[in-house]
This record gives structure tokens, C-alpha cells and sequence, in this order.
């Protein structure tokens, strides 16, 4: 019996796109995907479209309206496998800034037009509407990470992914910390890695795109923070960044309210 | 030739000269964005020259001598930085093996080590000893670690006694510092003041001694061998910090302790701490596959008891709250290293302590726990 290729579908909601185009970004190992699944939905890529039910979703994006809420249960009905991806679809990114206000009154601020805007009012991820299978996150996410969870789940083995923090890529390697050796905040301890150690290479700390670590002690940090010259604005501002809605930065937030 | 020699500034291009002719590759201090890290040396010009380290719990900066003063001519003036050789000796990531799929199975390739014979150029007493220990774990037990015990093996040594110490150090409390007994192929000495600039050279194997007929040098008189002795008891007096000798009954006796839920209120469990650590040796191995399942690899990297994973077992992790893995770390570092290894794991480096984000102190918690383990029982407080 030949055995038929897996079939990928990559679904967006609310978001930037950047994350899907992570995909697009494999470019040395675009031909091996291609190779691997049969890419049934992706307009980004391409306006083919191949009916479900499929193996794999790759969904990107939070749930900000009715209509998503309603979209990604029909995603969900027709995919076996469903994987989030990036910051927006698991923890309802930036855009969730929004959950901190009465919604009438930014749709006011914001839109001449406000009776035309039909918004839930909340952003939140994929998880809070349906089963989700694995979550991967970042903002965008990392290409790299993205080819280790479709090999795995190819493979039928789990992705190394890892759940630690920030800091440990810093040293595997060979990073000098930013903030021990110049006093820079850094959101690294209470991050998962995942991104390659981008901002402390480049002499940052880090901003918390790819979300809240296994165990995040934001207190400690916190209060770390402050001593290194943050007030409870900047405090707040920092926890409130692309994951702003991933629980423990949202309650860190909140404590500097 | 007599065992302590004496060399000019001058003749630390002699001496990278004759190990680069020996077919080692010199690994040394380096400044990198802030701070020394060690990396390969091409000329003694590579050496950071007249900078001072200020060190403190989670505290690290660099500064350059006031130039009306000696130091800023110092070449090794500042203490150990982030990094150890232990970045070397066992990399941080390492391919383990690859394979393929064949007709009938797997085919597997071990992975050869390309690394080169290392030459490192100033590794500290507190260094040393981290590397005895390690040795003791990944060579000298029933399981030998092949690779690590090759490099070790291919490496010369040379070594640089203190004569300042850093802020977080407290080598002379554990014993392994600021002088270096053995444990090297050379050990310098810088002798530094107003008018003379110079470097004891003390001979610790046969390869040191053939190594040293290549370079420049004289043989040292005693007074230049006294004020090196001087210079390195200096340092012993300099430091701030010590490890209280009973550390490991102090900790072996107070798993209860409440301190334990004081330290995780601070701790970020990052795992900073072990990965400085020029003796913490743990690892987790990862593998992978090719989209198309015809290749795997095997990979090993760096892990530290501060991960979930760490201590993960059917049906979770066992040190689920951060306090037992404080506890566990310290308690491995200081009490039980001793049962499985006959050794403490602590050298007393001090880069636990600077480069802990939050500045956890390795020696002021087994102090607090020290201070109060004499109190009432849990429960009567
Ligand atoms: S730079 Fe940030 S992420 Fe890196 S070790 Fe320091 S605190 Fe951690
Ligand atoms: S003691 Fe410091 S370096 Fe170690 S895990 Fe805790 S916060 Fe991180
Ligand atoms: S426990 Fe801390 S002081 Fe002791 S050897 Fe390790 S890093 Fe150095
Ligand atoms: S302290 Fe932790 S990381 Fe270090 S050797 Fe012990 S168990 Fe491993």
C-alpha cells in the first residue's frame, strides 16, 4: 500500500503573519517539508486549497472576534493533529493589550467608524477555545524549533522543545549576561528559551517574546529590577510586551498596577 | 634547570610562540563585551592589560587601571570570569553519534573528535581544582568519559597564581587557592610594582621543562621568589568570604530547614548557578530525527538541576517547588559531592555568587542555615 503524505494545513487568525512565514523562511528545507507533507492549505504559499480533514494544522493567531471563535472549532473538527504557533495563538499576543480596557471605549478611540467593528472583548489563545495538541512558542517563532515539532510529529516522537529558561541558552553559549555585567533589565530568568539568545548576543536583555518559563519567579525578578532602577511603570510596561497575557506576566503586571 | 624561573612581559610571546610550536592551540583571557571570557590566543597582545574586576553578588564590571598606577600594566589582575575551562573540556553542546536508516536497519556513526590539543593560558588555582574534580567524575569511576578524557589528556596547563582576589572568592576557605600546588605543566607569578614587571615561572611536569627550553628566562633569586609569595598571600587576605568547614553536616542535618522557603521566595531557578559552575557536570541528551526519518542524531548539552525536567519521572517532575531544588543543588555542591566523589564540588570560585542574577550567595545561606540549626524544631518556632 503506497502510503499517502501527510496533510498540512496552515490557518491564521488574528496576527502578523510573521510566524507563518517562518515557515516560508525554511527556505534550505522547504523542498524536505514539501517532500514530507502534502501542503494542503497555506495561502500564504498558495492559493491551491485541498478540502480537510487534515493531519496536521498549523494554526497562527489569537481568537478576537465571533467569527474566529466559531472558525476555529470547524479547525479543530477537521484537523487530527492541531499545533499553535507563536505568541498570539497561545498566549493572544500583543493585541491582548486590549483585554485591559472596556472594549467601547478603544473601538471609540480608535475607528471613526465604530458600528462597523464587530471585536470579542478579549484576545485570547487558541487554548481557551479548543483542544490543542502541542504549543510552540515565540514572537515570532523560531524556524528551528518549527522543523523539530514537524519532524517529531512526523516521526511520532516528542519535540525537544525546551521549557527552561532564557538563561540557559545565554550560557550554553558562551554569552556574558547582561545584566550581571552591565546592570541591563532582562526578562531572560522568568523566559522560556527558544529564540536562539537573540537580544543578550546583541547586547539586550531580553524582551519575553517567547513567554513565562516553566517556573517563573516574577516577584524575584521584580523586585531584582527595581534595585537595578525600574519604577513600577517601566515594571509594568516590561511584563506587558507580546506575552502580556500569559497568566504569570499578566499577575506580574497587575502587582505593579 | 632549576623548578622557579623568572621571565620578562616580553617573553609571554616566547612562551605562546613555543606552545603553538609544541602543536597547541592557546586558549586565554579575553576581553568580550564587559567582561574576561577564554578564548584562543594568537599573540600575547590578545592578554587584557591593566583592567580590574569588581565582583559582587550578582554584580560583575570591568574597569580600567588609573594609569599613574602600576596595575595598569598588570596582565592578570582581575579573577575568574563567567566562563571556565570546563566550556573546553566538556562543551557545552556535543553531537553524540548520527545514523541512517538502511535496508536492514540502522547504520550508525560515532561522532570523532576534532578538538584541538588545547594549551590554557591562565587557569587559576580555584580552576585547577575544579578540574581535578571533574576529572574525578568523568574519568577516574567505573565509566569513563572518552572524549572528555582525551582532551584532558592533549592539555597543557598553564597556570597563574592570584595575587588579587575578587569579590566573590573564597578559594582559601576550601582549600584550592590563591596558590596553585600542583596540578600544572607551568604556574606564573605576576610580579608587579612601580619600576619591575615580571613572571615566576614555576616548572610542574616534564613537558613544562622542555617547554621552558624554548623560552627566554633566568633563574628567579629569592627575594623576587618571596615577594611572589607575598603577592599571592595578599590575596588569601583580601577575601571577604568563606565557606564554614562543616558545610557538609551543616546541610546533610537540615533538609527541614526553613531557610530552604526563604532562598526560593529569591530564587529564579535559571540555573545560572550550575552553569558557571566549573564543576557541575550534568547533562541531558536530546534526539532528533530528519523530516524524513531516514537520519537521527544524538546530541548531549549542558543541564542543570534547576530545570523541571531534570528530575522528571513517570508521572512528573520529583522537585516540583524551587526550594527543593535550591536544597538540592547546594546539598549536592557541598555534602553529598563528598559521599559520591570523596570531595567537596565547591571550589570556592565565587562565579555562583556573581553571576546569579539576583546575587544568591552559596555561602551566606549555609551561614544562615548554620546560625539558626540550633533553634527549636520545626513547628515550635
Ligand atoms: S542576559 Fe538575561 S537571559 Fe542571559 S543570563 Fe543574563 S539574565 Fe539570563
Ligand atoms: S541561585 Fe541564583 S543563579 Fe541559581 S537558580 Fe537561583 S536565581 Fe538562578
Ligand atoms: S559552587 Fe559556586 S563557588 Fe563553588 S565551585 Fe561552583 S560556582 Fe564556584
Ligand atoms: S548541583 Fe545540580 S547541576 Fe550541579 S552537578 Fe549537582 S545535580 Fe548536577
Amino acid at each position: 500500500m503506497a502510503s499517502r503524505r501527510p496533510k498540512l494545513a496552515v490557518w491564521k487568525f488574528s496576527s502578523c503573519d510573521g510566524c507563518q512565514l517562518s515557515l516560508l523562511a525554511c527556505e534550505d528545507e522547504l523542498l524536505a517539508i514539501a517532500d514530507a507533507v502534502e501542503i494542503a492549505y497555506f495561502l500564504e504559499a498558495s492559493r491551491a486549497e485541498v478540502a480537510g480533514p487534515y493531519d496536521i494544522s498549523l494554526v497562527e493567531g489569537s481568537i478576537t472576534t465571533p467569527q474566529e471563535a466559531e472558525r476555529i472549532r470547524r479547525v479543530r473538527a477537521q484537523s487530527r493533529m492541531l499545533i499553535t504557533i507563536g505568541a498570539c495563538a497561545t498566549t493572544g499576543g500583543i493585541q491582548a493589550l486590549k483585554n485591559l480596557r472596556p472594549l467601547d471605549d478603544l473601538v471609540r478611540a480608535v475607528y471613526a467608524h465604530p458600528e462597523y467593528i464587530d471585536s470579542l472583548a478579549t484576545s485570547t489563545p487558541v487554548l481557551d477555545h479548543v483542544r490543542v495538541d502541542f504549543e510552540l512558542h515565540g514572537c515570532p517563532i523560531n524556524k528551528y524549533q518549527l522543523l523539530e515539532v514537524l519532524s517529531a510529529t512526523l516521526n511520532g516522537r516528542r519535540p525537544n522543545v525546551p521549557t527552561y529558561s532564557q538563561c540557559i541558552e545565554c550560557k550554553l553559549s558562551g554569552t556574558v549576561c547582561v545584566m550581571v555585567s552591565q546592570g541591563k533589565a532582562c526578562l531572560g530568568p522568568v523566559t522560556q528559551a527558544g529564540c536562539g539568545n537573540l537580544c543578550p548576543t546583541c547586547d539586550r536583555g531580553c524582551f519575553g517574546c517567547f513567554g513565562p518559563v516553566e517556573t517563573a519567579n516574577t516577584q524575584a525578578l521584580s523586585a531584582r529590577l527595581k534595585a537595578l532602577g525600574m519604577d513600577q511603570r517601566e515594571l509594568q510596561h516590561y511584563y506587558r510586551l507580546f506575552t502580556n497575557n500569559a497568566p504569570a506576566f499578566r499577575e506580574a503586571s497587575e502587582t505593579h498596577d | 634547570m632549576p623548578d622557579t624561573l623568572l621571565i620578562s612581559t616580553e617573553a609571554l610571546q616566547g612562551l605562546l610562540d613555543a606552545l603553538i610550536a609544541k602543536g597547541y592551540q592557546p586558549v586565554g583571557p579575553r576581553l568580550e563585551r564587559g567582561a574576561i571570557v577564554y578564548e584562543t590566543l594568537s599573540a600575547a597582545s590578545d592578554l587584557p592589560r591593566g583592567y580590574l574586576d569588581e565582583q559582587g553578588g550578582g554584580h560583575y564590571r570591568l574597569s580600567k587601571a588609573d594609569p599613574s598606577s602600576p596595575e595598569t600594566a598588570g596582565i592578570f589582575r582581575y579573577a575568574v570570569g563567567p566562563q571556565s575551562w570546563k566550556g573546553f573540556l566538556f562543551p557545552s553542546r556535543q553531537s553524540l553519534w548520527r545514523a541512517r536508516r538502511t535496508e536492514t536497519g540502522f547504520a550508525f556513526e560515532p561522532e570523532t573528535d576534532d578538538a584541538p590539543a588545547y594549551a590554557f593560558l591562565g587557569a587559576r588555582p580555584c580552576e585547577l581544582a575544579a578540574m581535578r574534580i571533574q576529572d574525578r567524575v568523568f574519568q577516574e569511576g567505573p565509566y569513563v568519559d572518552r572524549g572528555y578524557a582525551e582532551r584532558r589528556a592533549r592539555a597543557f596547563v598553564v597556570a597563574v597564581n592570584c595575587t588579587r582576589a575578587g569579590g566573590t572568592c573564597f578559594c582559601a576557605s576550601m582549600g584550592t587557592g590563591p596558590r596553585a600546588e600542583d596540578g600544572f605543566d607551568l604556574c606564573l607569578t605576576e610580579l608587579l610594582d612601580a619600576d619591575d614587571h615580571a613572571f615566576l615561572v614555576e616548572i610542574g611536569s616534564a613537558s613544562g621543562r622542555a617547554l621552558m627550553e624554548l623560552v627566554r628566562h633566568r633563574t628567579a633569586t629569592p627575594e623576587e621568589i618571596e615577594r611572589g609569595r607575598r603577592a599571592i598571600t595578599d590575596a588569601a587576605e583580601q577575601m571577604g568570604r568563606r565557606m564554614p568547614p562543616d558545610a557538609a553536616a551543616i546541610l546533610a542535618s537540615n533538609p527541614e530547614h526553613p531557610r530552604w522557603d526563604q532562598v526560593a521566595q529569591r530564587c529564579l531557578s535559571c540555573a545560572n548557578c550550575t552553569l558557571v559552575c566549573p564543576t557541575c557536570f550534568c547533562s541531558r541528551v536530546e534526539d532528533t530525527t530528519s523530516l524524513d526519518g531516514v537520519e537521527a542524531a544524538r546530541h548531549r548539552q549542558w543541564d542543570s538541576c534547576f530545570t523541571l525536567d531534570f528530575s522528571y519521572i513517570h508521572g512528573g517532575p520529583v522537585r516540583r517547588e524551587t526550594a527543593a531544588r535550591y536544597r538540592h543543588w547546594i546539598t549536592h555542591k557541598l555534602s553529598t559531592w563528598h559521599a559520591q566523589f570523596g570531595t567537596s564540588g565547591c571550589t570556592g570560585c565565587g562565579r555562583c555568587i556573581t553571576w546569579c542574577p539576583v546575587g544568591i550567595d552559596i555561602t551566606e545561606e549555609v551561614a544562615a542555615i548554620q546560625a539558626t540549626e540550633r533553634a527549636e524544631p520545626l513547628g515550635d518556632e
